[in-house]
């Protein structure tokens, strides 16, 4: 068992080095993963490479092992906040080389509900997976979503509730959209404890999300059919 | 020191508890946005209405409208300066109901997470959580609640941290987690696990167990996973009606009255003492549980097939406490 050696990441070659940081973000080991973004950067790798290569590489095998009950949340949440290490830093640099945006996020807990947890891990695992998150909280009313999708022109639309009082709401949000002809500028997520599918068909939404790491992988499909849209 | 619960447990083998406390607002005409804890104040009659629904179906117990009563909840409506007062009332409007009942009625105060995640993954601290459980526990404890009932709890930090707030009110309690996520709490805990963290408290609970989740197989699956540690405390059984569905802008969920009086029969065998519902169960359901129960003899402890046949399948092949520990593993670790 070679365990007990200290692994010292600057003697790693790039693709020891990538995959030492998936298991470093795989513990939430915040520092190393901090320490192994500037040495990729030193190495002369772009802010996007690193983003989408090691960090959002590790981040996605965290969702798999959550989504797979291996991992439970507070494993995902000490992940995401290495992760978020890393992308401190990368943040600057990525709005400086102009680096290809992967998706915005308007993310809120409905009116009435005062729920955070899910809604935070959504956020967090979205963050993870390089999309641009903009968090309205909790308890938003209809008019909070509306200002929110006017000033930040997001992509997707995330609504949570963990009641079974407060997750008909989310079906006055999108009822609103429809009436104001905005419904189909967005792709409407919902999740949330109490949901299923049928609900999330039933309400309008574009997709029931069953966990966050369900969201991310969800996100990214409607992200692709929506460029692909775009460039048919 | 005695109290309501203790004394029906000790002539009793099994008592029933009460069902939604949510769905039956709801149904009373709480809008989508209010705190439930207003009511005690706003609409009292209508708070003793829910009451008698449990204790008009013959429940042994019921829980106080005061789930969501502790400061970080109440903050939300800018009411976090009213914990005290909406719990006292909770209480006294259940002791108002349960006296009248003419028979031994619990009252339960209600107590719910506080829907922060604690140190170190999260923000807040054991001590900041103590105290908010310490002032609810008061509160409950001067309205006249016989015992506190701490319920849907996903985190041990949450659940010590409880059980200390209740201590220092010197209350008595009953404390059940939330199995909704591949068989363990969305924190990763496992029935086994709950048995062990509830012995190792100093001052553990009267009864422990499950309240909602997903559907009544997992719970019980959940209560097996209890009853197979060989605890001798006893286990709180409190399921959902089935699932939620979305119609015509209301929601209900799909349990029957004669499913959930399956559940409850199921309940008992896999050695639930504490049998009740969550949410989406309404009198009517109650009536058949307790129907059930009386009727029907204890039997063997169910298999995960015969709780399949009965009341359709789990949400996970596997709830961690399979032989073999932790299946599926986690990936390899960076340091011994």
């Amino acid at each position: 068992m070679s365990d007990e050696e200290e692994i010292i990441l600057s003697e790693l070659n790039d693709e020891e080095l990538v995959d030492q940081m998936f298991d470093d973000l795989y513990d939430g080991l915040k520092e190393e993963i901090e320490e192994g973004v500037n040495i990729l950067l030193e190495r002369g790798w772009s802010p996007y490479r690193i983003l989408t290569e090691a960090l959002v590489g590790g981040m996605t095998i965290v969702g798999h092992d959550f989504r797979d009950g291996i991992l439970f949340v507070p494993e995902v949440l000490l992940a995401a906040n290495a992760m978020k290490g890393g992308m401190a830093i990368l943040k600057p640099l990525l709005v400086e080389t102009g680096a290809p945006r992967v998706g915005k996020m308007v993310i809120g807990t409905v009116k009435g509900d005062i729920h955070d947890i899910g809604k935070n891990l959504v956020g967090m695992m979205m963050e993870g997976a390089g999309f641009e998150v903009v968090d309205l909280g909790i308890n938003n009313a209809v008019e909070s979503y509306l200002d929110a999708l006017e000033s930040e022109q997001p992509d997707i639309l995330g609504m949570s509730a963990l009641l079974t009082t407060t997750m008909p709401y989310m079906k006055v949000v999108i009822d609103t959209l429809v009436e104001k002809g905005l419904r189909d500028d967005y792709i409407v997520l919902v999740g949330g404890a109490p949901l299923n599918e049928e609900f999330g068909k039933a309400i309008g939404a574009d997709a029931y999300c069953r966990d966050a790491a369900v969201a991310v992988e969800t996100a990214k499909e409607f992200m692709g059919r929506k460029h692909n849209a775009l460039s048919a | 020191m005695t109290n309501a619960l203790t004394r029906l447990l000790e002539t009793r083998d099994w008592l029933l508890a009460d069902g939604a406390t949510g769905t039956n607002l709801f149904n009373m005409g709480l809008m989508s946005g209010d705190a439930p804890e207003l009511w005690n104040v706003d609409e009292p009659e209508k708070i003793k209405a829910l009451y008698r629904i449990a204790v008009d179906a013959g429940s042994d117990l019921f829980l106080t409208n005061s789930f969501g009563g502790n400061a970080s909840r109440l903050k939300l409506h800018n009411a976090e300066k009213r914990v005290r007062e909406l719990n006292r009332i909770a209480a006294e409007l259940g002791r108002e109901v349960a006296d009248a009942s003419g028979r031994t009625v619990v009252v339960a105060g209600s107590v719910g997470p506080t829907g922060e995640i604690m140190q170190p993954v999260g923000s807040l601290s054991h001590e900041s959580a103590v105290e908010m459980f310490h002032e609810q526990a008061e509160g409950l404890k001067e309205g006249g609640a016989d015992v506190l009932w701490l319920e849907t709890i996903s985190a041990p930090e949450e659940f010590r941290a409880a059980a200390e707030g209740f201590a220092l009110a010197g209350m008595p309690w009953c404390g059940t987690m939330s199995f909704d996520t591949a068989g363990r709490t969305m924190m990763g805990v496992t029935s086994a696990d709950l048995v062990k963290l509830v012995e190792d408290l100093p001052n553990p609970p009267i009864g422990f167990g499950a309240n909602c989740g997903v559907g009544a197989s997992d719970l019980l699956r959940t209560v097996l996973g209890f009853s197979a540690q060989g605890t001798e405390r006893p286990i709180i059984s409190k399921g959902n009606a089935g699932i939620p569905k979305y119609e015509d802008g209301h929601i209900h969920y799909d349990g029957t009255p004669p499913l959930m009086a399956e559940y409850a029969v199921m309940a008992r065998d896999a050695g639930a003492t504490i049998i009740g519902g969550c949410c989406g169960t309404k009198g009517e359901h109650l009536v058949a549980m307790k129907e059930a129960l009386e009727t029907r003899e204890k039997s063997d402890r169910p298999s995960l097939e015969k709780i399949t046949e009965a009341l359709g399948g789990f949400s996970s092949a596997q709830d961690g406490t399979e032989e073999g520990g932790d299946a599926p593993k986690r990936r390899r670790r960076r340091r011994g």
